[in-house]
């Protein structure tokens, strides 16, 4: 136990986490020539894609230094505020830290925002300055920076090109020096925390842990705590590239199991793994994740409901983040709704559960959790316009509102104070973090940054602006309800709850958008925009009136057929609410109202 | 050329399962070019391989300029029987705007002398839904055409392709497709113009006398077997469908070592539904529920009964006797019906 080491890399987005993590495994030969590939660990498709980190993933490395022989478990996290429950539950898995900094970018939001994170979990901390290598890398200005940030020495920082494979060396001997190995009594009860899960259709679910005390053996007969479930370790081992199989898994380690277990609902993240006979007590778990904007998620096909509940549960053993309950739209039928870290989360889940569970869904206008006082006293929370308790019986409203953390140039500060007061914002401080960053404070509605305020700081900072943000509390706000009437039926789907000096606009411009997704059909389909009984915008799409190739002869017949057998595929994704059909865009068209 | 397509013939003398042919079709390309000698020898070896009805539909398709009272002689004397002319408009500004090769002093004479020759069944394209035509145009069009008193008539209305001349136009700026208010108007002058002089609205884009269907055409809407020959012909056995090759040249190599360089497109039952469905809600009989059902084994009213219902509701089509017709307006619309009732998994 003495040489385990664990340990996480934290950073804000594209400081080089992944790369760093290749580099980590290429010198320790954990991964040969031919498996070799850049950013390794974020082998989701969708990870590759968009090449950035969504999952948390961990790693076991064998080092030798001096003699001695190490076992390192890495968990690289995702950077993006939107997955930061998932860098948490990796720290809580750890003992210590890699805060990876951008040499040519300067400390941003989230290395503030992990750092501190795992400084409440008391990791070790390694700095260690990144990218030296580019030619813009501000060595001694970023250094000053991670000092004062962190209170180290100067000689503690390490330097580094993960993308040259500079400093890998001295990064893998300080982890051996500076990060504590764990502690833990290997005779006491077991206690295994339970840190991430997959759903694997061919063997069941599997479980990764973290052993605190005691060890686990195959054939063990062990206990999930908090569900109170009691299976047999089919197979435990510990996770290089890939599962190796393994007898025991001792104190301090990391490892995976795999049980037989296949109900989804029966494997909670945050809970402890302990035996049935001699049992531990469970340990502290996570907090409870706390959604900032919620959407309802249904299936396109309403007979697929049963098979989405299925498909959510797989998805959310392995995205803890994900919290849901069943909801019923007069529109859309049985659905669910759903709480999600942020746009990007929810953006992802979807993905995930199209590519992933081969279901195809329609996702609601997303909305915050309002808070409704009515005249009697009683407080309804609103994730959703339609739980929106009658207007007569409301006294007021109130919105989450956000501390923002705003790290920028001091060139685009002007830009930036303008955007957040256009989103409602107030400022509440203006710090200098070098003389020419700033950073910079907002107390802003939570509902005017969810959907697109990040896009929007990003282009009037010419990428030089990083948030973090966090729930600060509600405050009365003047809200309405903007609903959508398609052909004179209001789609409880496309309603949204918006302050009322932005209703018009919103209306007018949600109208806009609408005639332009919603496909012509053979009928005129008036789309209006209302406020209770008054319309406040209105557009009309046209009827179709003719549809038909002139010839239809021989070979025409099948290109055509194929034609429109895409047309009719095209359909598929749509939601015939009335008689309008409506496409899975038009659901989302809020977010890119301009 | 000929000598390759008689191979075809030859090769294939068993796709049609020794079916009595109904109708022959010279057309697609340049028939045209094809000299006495090469029809006879193209018609004769048809004769040999397979047994052709004495009441066969033989059609030849001709451009006005290729029209001549010695053509039409000869053609009449090796069999043909009907004619299908691709006049398309009266409109000299309109021709040379589609680059067509003729003019309209060429179009009349030609269809002066059909009138003077042996054929008396015989079909005139006319082409509508031009931007640079007006409705009155369209009418004046239309008025010389009954003037001859074709038998048949198809008309078609202009679209533009991608990769053609007018595509590119349309990308450079140059040409607006005509609106669709524009061409479903001239639809409606067209259908109510020929209705008034007895044509039978038989399908989407064709008009006949009482007598004058094209079986030609109409077994393309029946889901008949076809045999089709040279460069990307088409064949369908009633079950598959097959394309030839469109290169010229590979074509001629490969029947010379006596291969017949086709792809084949396999149909699926659905795929089979889907064309009947799109296929037979153009014509004037319609769709019926009884060949699906029996033929195809599928039970379109307990899938798409509401779908139905809402188109009936508002005047797209109507269900009687298990048929189900598209009414004017819907025809306008078929192609998105259609794709409303298809199968996809
Ligand atoms: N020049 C340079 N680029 C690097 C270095 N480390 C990472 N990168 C690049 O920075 C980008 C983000 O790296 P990645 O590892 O995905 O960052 P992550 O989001 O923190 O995981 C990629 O394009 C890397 O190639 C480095 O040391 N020098
Ligand atoms: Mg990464």
């Amino acid at each position: 136990m003495k040489n385990i080491r664990n340990f996480c890399i934290i950073a804000h987005i594209d400081h080089g986490k992944s790369t760093l993590a290749d580099r980590l495994l290429d010198s320790t030969q954990t991964v040969n020539e031919r498996e070799k590939m850049e950013q390794l660990l974020d082998n989701m498709d969708l990870e590759r894609e968009r090449g950035i980190t969504i999952k948390s993933h961990a790693i076991q490395m064998e080092y030798k230094l001096n003699g001695e022989e190490y076992t390192y478990n890495l968990i690289d996290t995702p950077g993006h505020v939107d997955f930061s429950y998932e860098v948490s539950r990796s720290i809580a898995a750890c003992e210590g830290a890699l805060l990876i900094v951008d040499a040519a970018q300067g400390i941003q939001a989230q290395t503030i925002s992990n750092l501190y994170l795992a400084i409440e979990h008391d990791l070790e901390i390694i700095p260690v300055l990144n990218k030296i290598d580019l030619p813009g890398a501000m060595v001694e200005e970023v250094s000053d920076q991670i000092i004062e940030l962190i209170g180290c020495k100067k000689e503690d920082i390490l330097h580094a090109s993960a993308k040259e494979g500079i400093g890998i060396a001295e990064i893998l001997e300080a982890i051996a020096h500076r990060i504590p190995a764990p502690t833990g009594d290997p005779n006491a009860p077991l206690q295994a925390m339970v840190f991430d899960s997959v759903f694997n259709p061919y063997r069941g679910i599997e479980v990764y842990f973290r052993v605190f005390n005691g060890e686990i053996s195959k054939g063990d007969k062990i206990k999930f705590i908090n569900t109170g479930k009691t299976y047999e370790a089919d197979e435990i081992g510990i996770l290089k590239l890939t599962q190796q199989p393994k007898q025991t898994i001792s104190t301090g380690n990391v490892g995976y199991l795999i049980s037989g277990i296949k109900v989804a609902k029966e494997v909670k993240v945050g809970d402890t793994v302990t035996h049935v006979d001699n049992p531990g007590k469970a340990v502290q778990g996570f907090e409870n994740v706390k959604p900032m904007v919620y959407a309802g998620i249904y299936p396109v096909e309403t007979s697929e409901f049963e098979e989405l509940r299925a498909s959510m549960e797989k998805l959310q053993l392995n995205d803890a983040s994900l919290v849901w309950e069943p909801e019923t739209s007069a529109a859309l039928g049985f659905g669910f709704r759903c709480g999600f870290l942020g746009m990007l989360h929810m953006e992802i889940v979807q993905e995930r559960l199209e590519r992933e569970f081969d279901m195809t869904v329609i996702t609601t206008v997303p909305s915050v959790q309002f808070h409704a006082f009515k005249k009697d006293g009683e407080m309804v929370k609103v994730s959703a316009p339609s739980e929106l308790p009658d207007l007569g019986s409301i006294d007021y409203l109130e919105e989450p509102y956000i501390r923002a953390q705003i790290i920028t140039k001091e060139d685009f500060v002007g830009p930036v104070i303008s955007l957040c007061m256009d989103k409602r914002g107030e400022i509440k401080n203006q710090v200098y973090l070098t003389q020419s960053r700033v950073e910079l404070t907002f107390h802003l509605p939570l509902a005017e940054i969810v959907f697109d305020f990040f896009d929007k700081l990003k282009t009037i900072s010419k990428g030089y602006a990083s948030l973090d943000y966090e729930l600060v509390g509600y405050h009365t706000s003047n809200l309405v309800k903007l609903d959508i009437l398609l052909n004179g039926d209001k789609v409880d789907a496309l309603s949204a709850i918006v302050h009322r000096d932005k209703a018009y606009e919103w209306g007018k411009k949600l109208c806009e958008k609408l005639k332009e997704l919603i496909p012509r059909q053979q009928f005129e389909i008036a789309v209006q925009a209302a406020i209770g009984t008054k319309v406040i915008a209105r557009e009309s799409v046209k009827a179709l009136r003719k549809n038909v190739l002139a010839k239809c002869y021989g070979g025409d017949i099948s290109r055509k057929r194929k034609l429109l057998e895409k047309q009719k595929k095209g359909k598929k994704r749509m939601r015939q609410v009335g008689n309008v059909e409506i496409p899975q865009e038009a659901f989302m068209a809020v977010l890119k109202l301009d | 050329m000929v000598e390759a397509i008689c191979k075809e013939i030859e090769l294939q003398d068993d796709y049609l399962n020794g079916a009595i042919i109904e109708s022959i079709y010279f057309g697609g390309g340049t028939p045209s070019l094809l000299e006495e000698n090469q029809l006879k020898t193209i018609l004769k070896t048809i004769d040999r391989h397979h047994s052709i009805s004495s009441e066969a539909e033989i059609t030849f398709e001709a451009n006005p300029d290729d029209i001549s009272p010695s053509r039409l002689r000869m053609l009449f004397q090796n069999g043909i029987n009907r004619l299908s002319v691709g006049i398309q408009t009266f409109d000299d500004e309109v021709l040379k705007w589609m680059n067509r090769a003729h003019n309209s002093r060429e179009a009349f004479q030609s269809l002066e002398w059909i009138k003077q020759s042996e054929f008396n069944n015989f079909s005139l394209d006319l082409i509508y839904g031009i931007p640079i035509a007006t409705h009155k145009s369209w009418e004046k069009d239309l008025k010389t055409l009954v003037g001859f008193e074709p038998p048949h008539i198809s008309s078609y209305c202009l679209t533009i392709e991608p990769n053609t001349v007018f595509g590119r136009w349309q990308q450079k700026g140059k040409l607006n497709e005509a609106s669709e208010d524009y061409a479903s108007e001239q639809f409606y002058i067209l259908t109510e113009f020929l209705r008034k002089f007895q044509y039978e609205h038989y399908e989407v884009s064709n008009f006949a006398k009482e007598g004058f269907h094209s079986k030609h055409n109409s077994s393309y809407w029946q889901q008949k077997p076809y045999l089709g020959l040279g460069p990307s012909a088409h064949s369908y056995d009633g079950k598959n469908r097959q394309f030839n090759i469109s290169n010229n040249g590979k074509y001629l190599n490969a029947l010379k070592t006596n291969e017949i360089p086709a792809e084949l497109d396999i149909l699926t039952t659905e795929d089979r539904i889907n064309e009947y469905l799109m296929t037979s809600l153009r014509t004037a009989k319609g769709c019926n529920l009884l060949y699906l059902k029996n033929t195809l084994n599928y039970d379109l009213l307990r899938n798409a009964k509401p779908q139905i219902e809402q188109w009936k509701n508002s005047g797209l089509c109507i269900l009687e006797d298990d048929i189900l017709k598209l009414t004017l307006r819907g025809r306008l619309l078929a192609d998105k019906l259609a794709s409303d009732l298809f199968l996809v998994n």
